[in-house]
């Protein structure tokens, strides 16, 4: 620790440390020395006739004060605490960490080595794999995508083999490393009209009932209005894009004509954080298998 | 009777025992804390560390106001069991611009000491509202009213306070005039919500959580 500000510190705590010590050998040891005899009675009274006894410090209670006297010097002998001082153990708080991560690094990198080099496809098949994965889950996933990977608003569903990036094993595993930003545009300047005509468009393919005259307004400014930009002519998304396909009946956000209403006039910003940093390369592997797996029939 | 010992003289004369229990007292506090005082590792902030933001300060004083560190710490301990969940533990020099700190001593829920990035913006919204609606099992208490103006009115002398407060780094204390000249403008509508947030996403990501 040359964690000190300037030398003089190291030796103020060693200095109070030893000598607060040592005041306290002293003054036991004077102690045990004073001649006082069982029975002798103390001057002062009170109370018109209370007195009370000086009686010799019991012997336990002064063995007990000298074992931690000698405690405290071993210790000190032997950890830091003296100051700067490392203790014969040469012992601290991060190299006990060092070498608990050491050990667990031993034991457990072999195992999580083992599934890095397989494919994703192939981790997803093997049932120890898929444990692993499914503890790493609830740890690091279910606060956002539920303990069940089912999602909620706004938090994709990952059991239903339905993508926004693409559920292939690579773009699954780039989206849990990197994350994933998705922006969808606010359409307000289209207007209330237009955006209504839009929703109702946007509700019909997926066979949801609605005011066909809009919809078939909506279906051509869906065409001009910028939507096949990102979700393509025939309204299918773009895994590049992040953009999900309006077809299917999966919705991440709702699928009332209100909410689809708010999706368009105000846009939609959704972010998933990165993890390659948090969790390292073996456990986005073992992820990335585990979430494949949930719509690919492996985790039956 | 026999004659006075040292004993009775202290015990007899109550301005010299309480001197003598003071002087025996204070050997703790003078070996474990003054020191504290004179260390790089708990003066200096860690590489990357940067001081609230206004927005932040706001944010960090609603937590405090709501009683966040009754069930949430901000200290990850150096034990294997801890950094697997949370991350890299944590270190004095992340503490430095911390008046009061957070640490905390009880988990009724996660540790939050490294939170900053682990979510979105969006999902710390839903679940400060209603926490059920991300996470079905929860127990946190949904903090409902968060989502109205957050209070501007004292930014400046909060930050001048935490200038007092703080130690200055190369000689500079964290906010500059210049800093608090702006800090209303940057807390122009803002939502308690939105100052809530800031302040968790910046949570703990001076040091990489990588292990």
């Amino acid at each position: 620790m040359s964690d000190f500000t300037s030398g003089f510190w190291s030796a103020y705590v060693a200095v109070i440390t030893v000598v607060s010590i040592l005041a306290c050998a002293v003054l036991l040891w004077m102690n045990s020395r004073a001649a006082t005899a069982t029975g002798e009675v103390k001057p002062h009274v009170w109370d018109e006739t209370l007195q009370e006894y000086n009686h010799p410090l019991p012997r336990w209670w002064m063995g007990l004060f000298w074992i931690t006297i000698v405690f405290a010097l071993v210790f000190l002998a032997l950890y830091p605490g003296l100051g700067s001082n490392r203790g014969m153990f040469g012992w601290t708080e991060v190299n006990q960490y060092e070498e608990e991560i050491a050990q667990a690094k031993a034991k457990y990198d072999p195992i999580f080595n083992k599934f890095l080099q397989q494919d994703v496809k192939a981790v997803a098949a093997n049932s120890e794999a898929r444990q692993m994965g499914e503890r790493l889950f609830l740890t690091y996933c279910a606060q956002c995508h539920g303990s069940d990977a089912r999602g909620a608003k706004g938090f994709p569903n990952l059991a239903n083999d339905d993508w926004q990036w693409g559920g292939e094993p690579a773009p699954i595993e780039q989206t849990i490393a990197e994350g994933r930003m998705g922006v969808m545009p606010p359409h307000v300047q289209l207007g209330a009209e237009a955006i209504k005509d839009l929703a109702n468009y946007v509700r019909s393919l997926s066979g949801l009932p609605g005011d066909s005259l809009r919809a078939e307004r909506g279906k051509q400014s869906f065409q001009t209005a910028g939507c096949i930009a990102c979700h393509g002519p025939e309204a299918k998304g773009n895994f590049a894009m992040g953009a999900p396909n309006l077809t299917d009946k999966v919705w991440l956000y709702g699928s009332s004509e209100q909410t689809i209403i708010e999706t368009i006039t105000k846009g939609r910003q959704n972010r998933m954080p990165a993890h390659k940093e948090f969790l390292g390369d073996a456990k986005v592997h073992l992820l990335a298998a585990y979430v494949y797996g949930l719509s690919h029939g492996a985790a039956n | 009777m026999a004659e006075q010992t040292k004993h009775d003289i202290i015990e007899s004369n109550v301005g010299l025992l309480i001197l003598l229990i003071v002087l025996v007292v204070s050997v703790g506090g003078l070996v474990e804390i003054v020191p504290l005082f004179f260390q790089k590792s708990t003066t200096e902030p860690v590489a990357g560390l940067k001081p609230y933001d206004a927005v932040q300060v706001v944010g960090r004083d609603i937590y405090v106001r709501e009683g966040c560190y009754n069930c949430h710490s901000q200290m990850i301990r150096p034990f294997r069991a801890e950094t697997e969940r949370y991350g890299h533990y944590s270190v004095a020099g992340e503490f430095v611009y911390d008046h009061p700190f957070q640490w905390g001593s009880k988990r009724t829920g996660p540790d939050l000491a490294r939170v900053g990035g682990r979510y979105s913006d969006e999902w710390h919204r839903i679940h400060l509202l209603n926490p059920r609606d991300v996470v079905p099992e929860s127990n946190m208490p949904a903090f409902y009213w968060l989502d109205r103006p957050a209070d501007a009115s004292e930014i400046e002398a909060k930050m001048r306070a935490l200038n007092l407060v703080t130690f200055k780094v190369d000689g500079k204390p964290p906010y500059s005039d210049a800093d608090i000249a702006g800090a209303r403008k940057a807390l122009e509508g803002k939502t308690e919500l939105d100052a809530l947030v800031a302040y968790l996403q910046g949570m703990g990501t001076a040091i990489k959580t990588a292990r």
